[in-house]
């Protein structure tokens, strides 16, 4: 299929690694004359930038945090004046402290161009109809979806997120191509769909997904349900927003667009940089971007990256959909446990034949840890009798003891009674914290 | 006779089992017998109804997770001791009962037992000539 920035897309790996070079050293001359936080780190390693030549040096540099952002709100990591900002974008993030990233107009160039590139390679065009459903407003989604299918010239349906009937309506009356939103509320739409019997009424083709975590069994059952292909989407808004990491035609591994950013895996406790392959924490450097440049920017997120040639013909790194986050991890009775975990016990359970959708409480009581596990009943787990439902309950609780070497009190509910957010999917509630 | 029997998972919360009876109610589905077996945190509601498939269907659309199986309608006679000897045939040829409830028959005057068993088809043909075999598609169904 077409690729926007063929010659980009294709740079042999020399190439890149001459263009990255450049553009890091770059990168880290102007981010240490303009950002306080970035040079502070510099000095205490003891390196200026002139010890920076190349992606050979990358590792020397010190790593930066989510809690940085924090720290210099609003405006402290921005290595540009507010005159050359020309947006920002903000989230609350998981502790309720803000964040907020800017970008200048060459960073928004960039980004219509990272996610262009995705909807170029799964074969939209400027005949396509983009549904986006992503939120707009300060979140990522909304905007950068929008923005990569103008730069393609295709006709925008400019829904943000929620009103699912109306979503519905409008993918039908205006003949909706590709529809852009969370993956839990993609199923959602999907479900709405399937009850409604309105399936053969949609153009649907294609769906670009992401924003939260999903399941190949999740890939499965929206491409079942709205009779589409759906494609991975990655990115973060201290990166960029979505768009850092795509899947193009063939569904193996999202690309990181090596010409802005470049990724690195690394042993989350001992920060060392992994080998080629291996699984670890993903960590990114910003090479081009303007307003908000990342230096070695912990993301949290487990995967890893696949260097092998991919039969679409671009020479950029894969990226593996991540399997956990380094921070989601609970601990429970002292036991290290992470969502991922427990949705691969339930897939198994289900024959892989049904999401299962779960909720996760834990509290305290009289000092010890508890561990709820809701399950969604499904027809694949029922029977007649309470005997083989006590069975099932009883199965979910052995595997997951385990694997996780843990107790946990599981409970069937009825479908539909874990609540589908039209934003990222909620799966853990950890009461302990709140008091 | 071998009828089809509709069993639905109720979360164990108030409302349930009577938004259950609303959905079947409001498509004219006929319910002529019940039984909930529960434990503490959910229950299963096994039904008789007037049109099993109609059933399944409103009540999977209205989110009940809900199966259709087979069991067993067996015919009381009014003389004393004949549901006995029924029982006794079937456990005579080691047929393990499950679970049995009452259901009323919508011929008046016409009383049935709903019997589950493991291997259904044999636990039919022991009783089929027998007077406990009396029983119709008319007593059931709504036809
Ligand atoms: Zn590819």
């Amino acid at each position: 299929m077409a690729m926007l920035n063929e010659r980009e897309e294709t740079l042999s790996r020399e190439e890149l690694e001459r263009l990255q070079s450049e553009r890091l050293v770059w990168q880290v001359k102007r981010t240490y004359e303009r950002v306080e936080c970035f040079r502070k780190r510099m000095d205490e390693a003891g390196l200026t930038p002139d010890d920076i030549h190349g992606i050979e040096d990358l590792h020397k540099l010190p790593f930066s945090y989510k809690k940085d952002l924090r720290d210099y709100y609003p405006y402290g990591l921005f290595a540009e004046p507010l005159k050359n900002i020309v947006r920002v974008h903000a989230s609350s993030g998981t502790t309720g402290k803000r964040i907020v990233v800017g970008y200048t107009k060459n960073d928004l160039d960039l980004w219509a161009d990272c996610f262009a590139r995705m909807l170029t390679a799964i074969g939209a065009t400027d005949e396509d109809v983009v549904q986006v459903s992503y939120g707009y407003g300060l979140f990522t989604g909304g905007l950068g979806a929008h923005d990569g299918a103008t730069r393609i010239g295709a006709t925008v349906i400019p829904m943000s997120s929620g009103n699912t009937p109306l979503q519905i309506q409008n993918m039908i009356d205006f003949g909706a191509t590709i529809l852009c939103c969370t993956p839990s509320y993609a199923l959602y739409i999907g479900e709405e769909i399937e009850r409604a019997g309105l399936k053969d009424q949609l153009k649907l083709k294609a769906g670009i997904f992401g924003a939260e975590p999903w399941t190949e069994n999740m890939r499965r059952e929206i491409e079942e349900k709205l009779g589409i292909k759906a494609y991975d989407i990655y990115g973060l808004s201290e990166i960029l927003g979505p768009g850092v990491g795509c899947e193009c035609e063939y569904q193996e591994g999202m690309h990181v667009w090596e010409d802005h950013f470049i990724p690195e895996i690394i042993d989350p406790d001992t920060c060392e940089v992994l080998p080629k392959g291996a699984t670890g924490e993903l960590v990114f450097t910003t090479i081009t971007k303007e307003g908000f440049p990342a230096i070695r920017y912990r993301t949290r997120d487990i995967c890893s990256l696949d260097y092998t040639p991919c039969k679409c013909g671009r020479t950029h790194v894969r990226m593996r959909k991540p399997t956990g986050r380094s921070d989601d991890m609970l601990i429970i009775r002292g036991v290290n446990v992470f969502p991922s975990q427990v949705e691969e016990v339930l897939l198994s359970i289900g024959g892989g034949e049904i999401t299962p959708n779960y909720f996760i409480t834990v509290d305290r009581v009289d000092n010890n840890d508890t561990f709820d596990l809701d399950v969604e009943m499904s027809e694949a787990f029922f029977a007649d009798d309470v005997k083989s439902i006590a069975a099932v309950e009883r199965t979910i609780a052995e595997k997951l003891r385990s694997a996780l070497g843990l107790g946990v009190k599981v409970h069937l509910v009825n479908p539909k009674s874990i609540a589908r957010s039209e934003g990222k999917a909620k799966r853990v509630l950890d009461k302990r914290k709140l008091s | 006779m071998i009828v089809k029997q509709l069993s639905a998972f109720i979360e164990n919360k108030a409302g349930r089992l009577a938004e259950l009876a609303e959905t079947l109610a409001a498509n004219d589905v006929d319910v002529s017998a019940l039984s909930l077996a529960d434990s503490a945190d959910y229950g299963v509601a096994r039904m008789i109804v007037s049109d099993p498939e109609k059933a399944a269907k409103v009540l999977r659309e209205s989110g009940v997770i809900c199966k259709i199986t087979s069991v067993l309608a067996v015919a009381m006679e009014d003389t004393p001791g004949g549901f006995a000897k029924v029982l006794h045939l079937l456990k005579n040829q080691s047929h393990e009962i499950k679970y049995m409830y009452a259901c009323i028959s919508r011929h008046e005057g016409k009383a049935l037992m709903i019997v589950s068993v493991e291997n259904v088809d044999a636990a039919e043909a022991l009783i089929a000539g027998t007077s406990a075999g009396n029983v119709h598609p008319g007593d059931i169904y709504r036809l």
